[in-house]
């Protein structure tokens, strides 16, 4: 398992922000405290709970990919200032700095590569990168990864992370629901399979678009999904939420998923449904 | 005017109430008296005062009081437009899957003898009418109720008439368990294919995905003061400064004015209020809009379906801003 290997370095030779250094992790979910080598060899998957830490989109190129190897495009696609939006920061200056921080030019990684020999059009994103939220760059980078699916007759794997429409850019940022879905449509009537991914955690505005249309829909175990943000529901009906509540769990249960997929199996899960659907 | 008025609206108020005292005053005096003939000038002199303070205090309103104004409590929501702008409605209801969602309305109605679908979000007025609307929060069978009939008119060639005017759709535990976001997700997608002329009119408020989820059309108008945006003021205030309150401030950082949208190339066409807003003037509000849906439909009636398709999918491919900066 050639890509196996290749993955597990990847991940190996990444830092994480949101994973602390040292020896030993503590997870995030069971608070378990686990040897950090021990945490790398099974792809960030904790050992005794079987939480998924999240991963950056190089991971998940690694993982997904053959010889992780991705023929990007768009890469040179950047956020503008369209609202001239100010909080605590200047929206351009948020922008820089998440550059700096990740080495990402926005939310998402977009272009072609391979799986088990198949060429797909590949799309993940980072929630690294102001939560993942998408804005015009991404719903672009989007659009056109569905166009290039469209054009070259290949099937379209899109690895969501994000928590919705980025605010920043307001209205616009709304309107990229419709363009992504308005292209998704066409691609429909192609019959060209689209495999949707959902990684922890993966809401709003992309959950209520492109994320909830694949063909087949494939979560990370214990992901947070859904429309409504957990903290906004419950402010709203003023009563506690159910234990599991917006899991992936929830949302196969609920008949929103077609499969949970432990990260190891990840590749060949979509690689099969891949073949199945050409 | 009974019910409430909003700060800014005050003036006004005050000014049409002393006309109006001075009215009652001038029907009890002789036409001919020199009473009779002073109060006649005065009268006039006020109505003068009145159209240019008027024009004053609506010309220049900002994004706050337009919200305001988009949610007055005498603003005409979907069903008092439908029966000002149609006649022979007929309500259907359900989503053939789960329920009726009440927030949700829709139906066949003619406009000017023209068979159409109109669907909506009505929020209701009174308290009572409130809760049994959600106050416009759709659930996703709202959303299914409202993709079933747009499906249906598509089916039988008539043109879909959009109203929306939600503060949201409903964050619940039954929204997350039935698909809030399948449900708005599948209806972008949808909308797309729909084989008919689609005419989305924001009319009242339109948060987010809420108000997305019935937002896709060849053409999208919205009422002068109308908001439409990412996040309410309130939500965006929420996350930015810790406070609701300060939601006057997020309107204006979020653009979210028919003026803004225009410049965005987010819509297509401002519909104009009366003056004051659409509450002083319900039925020629409704004139104004229905003219304009049948100028639009008329147009659209030109074309194939497949190039309404094409079109539409084109109208929102080309949405948003970004650089792309030379490959180095
Ligand atoms: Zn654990």
């Amino acid at each position: 398992m050639e890509w196996f290997k290749k993955a597990k370095e990847g991940l190996i030779s990444q830092r994480r922000k949101d994973i602390p250094d040292g020896i030993w992790v503590k997870c995030d979910s069971c608070g378990e405290i686990i040897y950090r080598k021990e945490l790398e060899k099974d792809l960030w998957v904790c050992p005794k709970c079987d939480y998924h830490f999240r991963i950056k989109s190089k991971d998940y190129m690694n993982l997904i990919l053959d010889s992780g190897e991705l023929v990007e495009f768009d890469e040179n696609l950047e956020a503008t200032d369209p609202l001239e939006f100010k909080d605590s920061k200047k929206y351009p200056d948020r922008i820089k700095e998440s550059q700096r921080k990740t080495n990402l030019n926005d939310a998402i990684v977009t272009g072609i590569g391979k799986i088990n020999g198949k060429e797909i059009s590949f799309a993940v994103m980072d929630f690294g990168f102001i939560g993942g939220s998408m804005g015009s760059v991404v719903g672009e980078k989007v659009a056109r990864a569905i166009e290039r699916a469209l054009e070259r007759r290949i099937p379209l794997v899109i690895i969501s992370s994000s928590g919705g429409a980025r605010m920043q850019e307001g209205i616009l940022s709304l309107m990229q629901m419709a363009k992504t879905s308005a292209l998704l449509a066409r691609l429909y009537d192609h019959k060209i399979p689209f495999v949707s991914v959902l990684t922890n955690p993966t809401t709003a505005g992309v959950m209520a678009s492109y994320a909830s249309l694949g063909d087949v829909i494939i979560a990370e175990p214990k992901a947070l999904l859904g429309f409504a943000g957990p903290r906004v529901i419950q402010q709203t009906i003023k009563q506690d939420l159910p234990p599991g509540f917006q899991s992936s769990e929830f949302f196969l249960e609920h008949g929103f998923l077609d499969l949970i997929s432990h990260r190891q199996d990840l590749k060949k899960n979509i690689s099969l449904i891949v073949e199945y659907l050409s | 005017m009974n019910g409430p008025i909003l700060d800014f609206e005050k003036p006004i108020y005050e000014l049409e109430k002393r006309i109006n005292d001075l009215k009652e005053l001038a029907d009890h005096q002789e036409d001919d008296s020199l009473e009779g003939l002073e109060l006649t000038r005065e009268i006039a002199a006020l109505e003068q005062k009145l159209d240019r303070l008027a024009q004053e205090i609506y010309s220049k309103l900002t994004r706050w009081q337009r919200v305001q104004l988009a949610r007055h409590p005498r603003r005409p929501c979907t069903l008092d437009f439908i029966s000002l702008m149609c006649t022979d409605f007929v309500e259907l209801h359900g989503d053939r899957g789960f329920a009726d969602d009440k927030a949700m309305v829709g139906g066949f109605a003619k406009m000017d003898g023209k068979p159409v679908m109109v669907v909506g979000q009505q929020k209701g007025k009174d308290t009572k009418q409130k809760l049994y609307r959600n106050f416009g929060m759709t659930h996703p069978e709202g959303y299914r109720k409202a993709l079933r009939l747009m499906q249906l008119a598509s089916r039988f060639n008539k043109p879909v008439v959009v109203l929306v005017d939600t503060p949201g759709a409903f964050p619940g535990i039954g929204a997350e368990e039935r698909g809030q976001a399948e449900a708005i997700a599948r209806n972008l997608r949808e909308m797309t294919r729909l084989e008919v002329p689609v005419i989305i009119n924001i009319i009242g408020e339109g948060a987010s995905g809420g108000a997305l989820g019935i937002g896709v059309g060849d053409r999208v108008f919205m009422l002068e003061n109308a908001w439409y945006s990412v996040i309410s003021p309130e939500g965006c205030a929420a996350i930015l400064w810790r406070d609701s309150a300060k939601a006057p401030e997020a309107a204006e950082a979020l653009k979210l004015s028919a003026p803004d949208l225009m410049r965005l190339k987010v819509i297509d066409q401002i519909i104009p209020e009366p003056n004051g807003g659409a509450h002083r003037d319900p039925k020629a509000q409704a004139q104004i809009l229905k003219r304009e849906i049948l100028s639009a439909l008329n147009e659209l009636e030109q074309l194939k379906p497949h190039e309404l398709i094409d079109q539409r999918i084109a109208k929102f491919r080309v949405m948003g801003e970004y650089v792309e900066r030379g490959r180095e």
